[in-house]
């Protein structure tokens, strides 16, 4: 119960700043959390990155396997996106089956991977429609401070772009060779606190928000993904500006990824 | 989104500006809605369009289950969305699938956007949407199903939701898709409008457009929903009107 008075006490707190233009971290509605993507966090994974967006923390591990093709594309390799929002990483989560939060999330980041083409799963057939490459992006959640899905798509795309293929130790190639990330697909997410449309909240602003949206963008100034979500209500011409927003801040968060930026 | 290998690629624009079943860019699938189809839910509506059959039913306010779910200062809104096994070509395994979860949960809160919740605490209302058969766009079909079973249940909200899906295919964008324009498209982007404010409460996006289309599209969704609106709204006159008094009183 406590909890409860504490949230609500603090939702009107989050939506009286945003009437002022301020938030409770002092950033402008515009300005991300410090991005940080490091690769390689976990050698056990074919392709590693643990993301930290401001105070949440995303692990994304990937794991590639020789496996059997879909008998409706018997020329590509399978890939599959999984996220856990694991109760470590808050007080809200608790164990058990995925719940719906979390398959949104793992759907929103498998939904920009497949449609950008980020990696071109022709490239992943062995032997057409006998064996291919099943690509796992598994995505680990452990410290949940808000804006799960930029974090988490982030972790994918830098764990992705850092990944080798095991074809040695499967024997399908004689020597390891680097996974081949085609198109570089970032989500960036906005949450409206009344009339103002905030980027990158915090785990309080989500709480607060009335509306969430997300757009993904990739380097060739396509829109290939876009998730409304949480209670609320956004005009197109919200989202027209939101789309704008995303393509200005997806140019930096993809070179954090690549790590080619800072 | 065409997927990987695909082969059979229909045409999905005809050099006369048609479309696989010969409707324009901007022309709806014919939407005939039914409500209070059912008669044991509180409010329930039929929703055929184009080859989709949706059955939507609403069960409330009433108990929540489970009980833990219950809040204090409003109803709780809880949406399942199914897929009957028979509803697409190969059988679907039945059961609750992550994409499911997913649309279950993104209509659920597009409701929670127009529904007065807060006249109902700690109780639920349950919004069940069955797809009979499916044919692209079935999420839309559902919410529009659900809205109309909503206010067939007397559920009081702010407006009524209609919804629809837009997209891009044979590099036009256009409105309502049908199944070949979902698998061999370009782009799909299922929306649900709140015709008093003008404004979305869902919003998805699959596939590629540039910023120009998605503007295009955004506004040729918003056109779609207000026809869509004018349907829905009949179905509830057709379905509550009296017939004007007979003159003499029999």
């Amino acid at each position: 119960m406590s909890e409860e008075v504490t949230a609500e006490i603090l939702t009107t707190h989050v939506l009286d700043l945003a009437a002022h233009g301020k938030r409770l971290d002092d950033r402008g509605p515009d300005e991300y959390r410090k991005i940080t993507v490091e690769p390689g966090f976990v050698t056990t994974a074919d392709g590693s990155a643990l993301v930290r967006i401001g105070d949440t923390a995303v692990l994304c591990g990937i794991k590639l396997e020789p496996g059997k093709p879909f008998a409706d594309t018997p020329n590509a390799g399978v890939l599959t996106t999984n996220a856990e929002l694991i109760p470590l990483s808050s007080p809200v989560f608790e164990p058990g089956p995925p719940q719906p939060g979390a398959i949104e999330v793992s759907r929103v980041v498998d939904r920009a991977i497949r449609a950008a083409e980020t990696i071109d799963l022709t490239r992943l057939c062995v032997t057409p429609g006998e064996k291919s490459w099943v690509c796992y992006v598994d995505i680990h959640v452990l410290d949940h401070g808000g804006n799960l899905i930029d974090a988490a798509q982030l972790a994918a795309l830098g764990a992705l772009t850092h990944a080798t293929m095991p074809a040695k130790r499967f024997g399908i190639a004689e020597a390891d060779y680097p996974l081949e990330v085609v198109h570089y697909p970032v989500e960036c997410t906005f949450v409206r606190l009344g009339e103002a449309i905030v980027v990158d909240p915090t785990f309080d602003e989500e709480r607060a928000a009335q509306g969430r949206v997300t757009v993904a963008t990739d380097e060739t100034g396509r829109i290939v993904a876009m998730q409304k979500g949480l209670v609320g209500a956004f005009s197109p011409d919200d989202i027209k500006t939101t789309v704008e927003r995303a393509f200005h801040h997806g140019e930096r968060m993809r070179a954090i990824a690549r790590g080619v930026g800072a | 989104m065409g997927s990987v290998g695909a082969k059979d690629v229909p045409v999905l624009l005809s050099p006369e500006g048609l479309r696989v079943d010969g409707r324009r860019v901007n022309e709806l699938r014919p939407i005939k809605i039914t409500a209070g189809a059912l008669k044991h839910a509180d409010g329930s509506a039929f929703v055929e369009w184009g080859q989709n059959k949706v059955m939507a039913a609403v069960y409330g306010p009433r108990e929540v289950h489970p009980r833990h779910l219950q809040q204090n200062t409003k109803a709780v809104i809880q949406c399942k969305y199914n897929m009957a096994a028979f509803s697409v070509d190969e059988r679907k395994r039945p059961g609750l699938d992550r994409r499911s979860q997913e649309i279950s949960k993104v209509i659920a809160e597009a409701f929670e956007s127009v529904v007065f919740a807060e006249e109902f605490p700690r109780t639920s209302i349950d919004i069940y949407i069955e797809v009979l058969q499916a044919n692209a766009g079935t999420r839309c079909a559902g919410l529009v199903a659900a809205s109309v079973a909503l206010a067939d249940a007397g559920i009081p909200m702010a407006d009524l939701l209609p919804a629809v899906a837009v997209g891009k295919a044979g590099g036009a964008i256009i409105l309502d898709l049908k199944k070949e324009e979902d698998n061999f498209g370009e782009a799909d982007l299922p929306m649900a409008l709140v015709p008093q404010s003008g404004r979305l409460v869902l919003l998805q996006m699959e596939g590629h457009m540039t910023r120009d289309e998605l503007a295009t599209a955004l506004d040729l969704g918003v056109q779609g929903c207000r026809g869509i609106y004018e349907v829905m709204k009949q179905a509830l006159r057709d379905r509550y009107s009296v017939a004007p008094a007979a003159e003499a009183g029999a």
